[in-house]
């Protein structure tokens, strides 16, 4: 297999360029093992990042032939002979496939994705949780970080002030589990221009996670939360959650 | 070179880092905390694991039981005032993670579910479907953002712990994006860096593990504990290593050799149970070194299956049906459909023993407490004599918890009475001749060895040397073998000159900490002359409670093998017996 891999060190090349590796590939193989076997054999300068290899760590998401992609998981038997690597678009290089993470790590932040409460949990005792209630929020319980989400997204693509898939469905996750009160301190955050109505739900996010949290259904679901809980809290209604 | 004051430094933010970091963060906010860690904590290895974490949950369930069935589980290696605590807190901290938001599996009722573990009289393992550990973390990485003390370092690779006066001052790191060095002054630092199973060529553990701690600990001078012990876990996934976790066999699924035989029974595990019912603490649901080493035999006596990936034994889960399998056990029926072809609905999954686990790591007492006053270890990268000779499944999660608070608390007094940290110009004086080796490092040229090919070899070399059966003339070549790569590495040359994230010079720097682990485990596999959990003597068959009821020490030597020592076990309640994995049928 002939894999094109783009290069490009800050500290000598101006812009970024792409180099050829011809690999033997063996038929069961990742893209993630070519690119093993790169390192290992023959040009130990690549820099990218991976670590589990078993779809779980979410470090080595990367363009594949054009398309973010979970390395560890896109396999060699679904590609043609010649495949085309680069870092995942949308992101600042920082070199080789390496991006910089920053900008999505301060917005994993931002949406307070932990559990508020208003009042003390029970003291050594589990809150009760019915299995229909884990399943509200479950799938939003699987995104691994990879940020293949933000690559494919064009709003985010158009400005990175959108906080976008992987934040927002985090921030659903929260406000959809049964033992959390923080929705309406979220509602500022994901209610506001930047959040959720920032999404002009192509879908693309959700077509191209590896583990099928899809968040574009997420954030389709908080608009029409948001909404409501919006004109509840305006207006007065009761029943609105708190 | 910049210098960075704080209180406390904890290296590594995989599931015991966060826990220390918040426990340390809600209990004094005043503390400043630095939480260095060579990737971002989502990234970290506690997400591979899989089956869940143990802690006493069922009415039919005792703190007592789940004491003997880790205390016989790790044959009687085990610190026994350590497991005592850790029972008994166990279920407390998985508690506090159901607080804080972790997506456990339940109960009809609502309550947390429990699933039945290899070696483990009864159900107590708490799981999130088959990604444990990955919720686990997630759960403590997100909570932890809620702390503003919390400062994090992430892609920061820690190099050498500083120390003068035999107290612990800091650590040296390496931040990846520029190569720029930081000198992180510290009265405390609290190791929570992981494993090193990469050590071996075949493995379940990413990239990342390494065993960066456990070197940085032993290069200044604090010994490495019981290394020999290395856990195979028994259901890899041949070719990659990958995990099938015992929740497999916890589910009901069982192993079959070449000729559809349940060949568990044939070494000390059966009578055989009947399929789909499975009885704990007997046949799949035995210990994990015994299943491992049955495979060693069956693969002797030719009872194995050969695949293009090697000899393995099959896992039969069909029995459970589509829809146990998906809800149970997602995450397995994906790995296995994805990377040999085999879905466990329809067909019966290779697999062979895999490395694990390290038993051993950075000799530390219950609280964390090194011998070197300031520098604390917890998790894996530890040794509190909790795991013995032998881990059981899904203690370890938990460990990372309670070692994990129970660190915190010592390091917080600690900190609190040492007053902050201080400029020291001998402490500058060590950070840069640290720093000056590793520029030197990475100039030098003209080297004739290659950083993958010492790699390769030292993996090799310890499998043969030291893998599920050792003897004592393969143990010395491997330490030989061990001592030579150490030679040689001094001629590696790091291709890549660039200071932007520069993962040529990473993977040197790892490979050296990695040949410093497996020296230590060579030496420690020579050592011990007896069997024992995971260290099993071709030569010495018997377990050996007059000279071995010990755990080893290796201490560093700069210019020669390690040096061995040997320390008590502390006994409290549960004086060495036999492992009975019959499923109460014989005795």
């Amino acid at each position: 297999m002939e894999l094109e891999v783009m290069r490009y060190d800050p500290e000598k090349d101006d812009a970024p360029w792409f180099q050829s590796y011809s690999v033997p590939c063996e038929e069961d193989w990742a893209i993630l093992d070519a690119i093993n076997y790169v390192k290992e054999n023959i040009d130990t300068t690549l820099s990218y990042r991976w670590s589990c290899h078993m779809m779980v760590c979410g470090s080595c998401g990367m363009m594949v032939n054009g398309e973010p992609s979970l390395t560890c998981k896109t396999f060699i038997r679904s590609l043609p002979d010649k495949v085309r690597i680069e870092p995942l678009e949308n992101f600042p290089i920082e070199r080789d496939l390496v991006v910089v993470l920053d900008d999505v790590m301060q917005k994993l932040h931002k949406v307070q994705p932990y559990i508020i409460r208003k009042d003390d949990p029970p003291e050594n005792e589990e809150y009760q949780q019915s299995r229909g209630a884990l399943a509200k929020f479950k799938q939003y319980t699987m995104c691994i970080n990879c940020m293949c989400c933000y690559s494919a997204c064009p709003q985010y693509g158009l400005s990175n002030d959108f906080i976008g898939p992987a934040a927002l469905a985090l921030a659903h996750r929260y406000n959809l589990d049964s033992r959390d009160q923080g929705k309406s301190q979220r509602l500022d955050i994901l209610a506001d221009h930047d959040g959720v109505w920032d999404c002009s739900f192509v879908g693309a996010c959700s077509e191209v996670c590896p583990k099928d949290v899809d968040p574009a259904a997420a954030i389709q679901q908080m608009k029409i939360d948001g909404a409501m809980e919006f004109w509840k809290q305006k207006l007065g209604f009761p029943g609105g959650k708190s | 070179m910049q210098t960075i004051q704080t209180d406390i430094v904890i290296v590594g933010a995989g599931g015991g880092g966060l826990r220390a970091a918040i426990a340390i963060a809600e209990a004094n906010p005043e503390l400043n905390i630095a939480l260095i860690s060579k990737v971002y904590p989502m990234r970290s290895h506690t997400c591979a694991a899989e089956g869940g974490a143990a802690g006493v949950k069922g009415a039919d369930d005792s703190l007592d039981l789940h004491f003997d069935d880790t205390v016989s589980g790790g044959d009687w290696l085990c610190d026994q005032n350590v497991v005592e605590y850790f029972i008994e807190q166990a279920p407390r901290e998985l508690v506090q993670l159901e607080h804080w938001g972790c997506p456990w599996s339940r109960e009809d009722d609502g309550s947390v579910a429990v699933r039945a573990f290899g070696g483990m009289k009864k159900k107590r393992t708490w799981y999130a479907a088959d990604k444990s550990g990955f919720h686990i973390l997630h759960t403590l990485f997100q909570t932890s953002l809620q702390f503003p003390s919390i400062k994090r370092y992430d892609e920061y690779f820690a190099l050498e712990l500083l120390h003068e006066d035999g107290k612990c001052r800091g650590v040296v790191a390496m931040e990846m994006r520029s190569g720029r060095f930081f000198q992180f002054n510290s009265p405390v630092v609290i190791m929570a860096s992981g494993g090193g199973g990469q050590v071996f060529p075949f493995t379940t553990n990413g990239a990342i593990k390494t065993g960066d701690g456990m070197a940085m600990a032993y290069r200044a001078g604090v010994p490495l504990k019981d290394m020999e012990l290395v856990q195979y876990h028994p259901t890899g996934l041949p070719g990659t290593g990958i995990l099938l976790t015992e929740g497999c066999r916890g589910e009901g699924g069982i192993l079959i050799n070449k000729d559809g035989y349940r060949y568990l029974q044939d070494y000390g595990m059966g009578p055989e149970t009947p399929i789909g019912e499975p009885v704990l603490k007997t046949m799949e649901l035995g210990p994990r070194d015994r299943l491992s080493q049955a495979f060693w035999h069956e693969q002797k006596k030719g009872n194995t299956v050969e695949t293009p990936w090697g000899d393995c034994v099959m896992l039969d889960m069909r029995h459970l049906g589509e829809k146990k399998i998906n809800e149970r056990l997602p995450l397995v029926r994906e790995l296995a459909s994805s990377y040999v072809g085999h879905d466990p609905v329809t067909d019966l999954v290779p697999v062979r023993p895999v490395i694990h686990f390290m038993m051993g790591g950075i000799d530390c007492n219950i609280a964390g407490e090194t011998r070197m006053p300031g520098l604390f270890a917890l998790g894996e990268t530890a040794c509190s004599g909790l795991h013995g000779a032998n881990r059981l499944g899904s203690n370890s999660l938990t460990d990372l918890l309670v070692s994990g608070k129970r660190t915190a608390q010592q390091a917080c007094a600690f900190a609190e009475a040492a007053g902050g940290s201080s400029d020291d110009p001998a402490l500058t004086a060590q950070a840069e001749s640290i720093v000056t080796g590793i520029r030197e490092l990475l100039q030098q040229s003209g080297g004739d060895e290659s950083i993958s090919g010492i790699r390769r070899e030292m993996k090799t070399a310890l499998e043969a040397g030291a893998g599920i059966y050792r003897d004592e003339e393969g143990a010395a070549t491997a330490c030989e073998k061990i001592a030579g790569l150490r030679q040689r590495y001094r001629a590696i040359e790091v291709h890549d000159k660039s200071n932007v994230f520069n993962t040529d010079l990473q993977q040197a720097l790892e490979l050296r900490n990695m040949l410093d682990v497996a020296e230590t485990i060579a030496e420690g596999s020579l050592e011990r002359r007896e069997s024992r959990g995971a260290h099993q003597r071709l030569d010495y068959t018997e377990r050996d409670d007059v000279n071995f009821l010990k755990h080893s020490l290796c201490f560093r030597q700069p210019d020669d093998r390690p040096r061995v020592e040997w320390m008590d076990v502390t006994i409290t309640r549960s004086k060495p017996g036999v492992r009975d994995y019959s499923g109460g049928k014989k005795k």
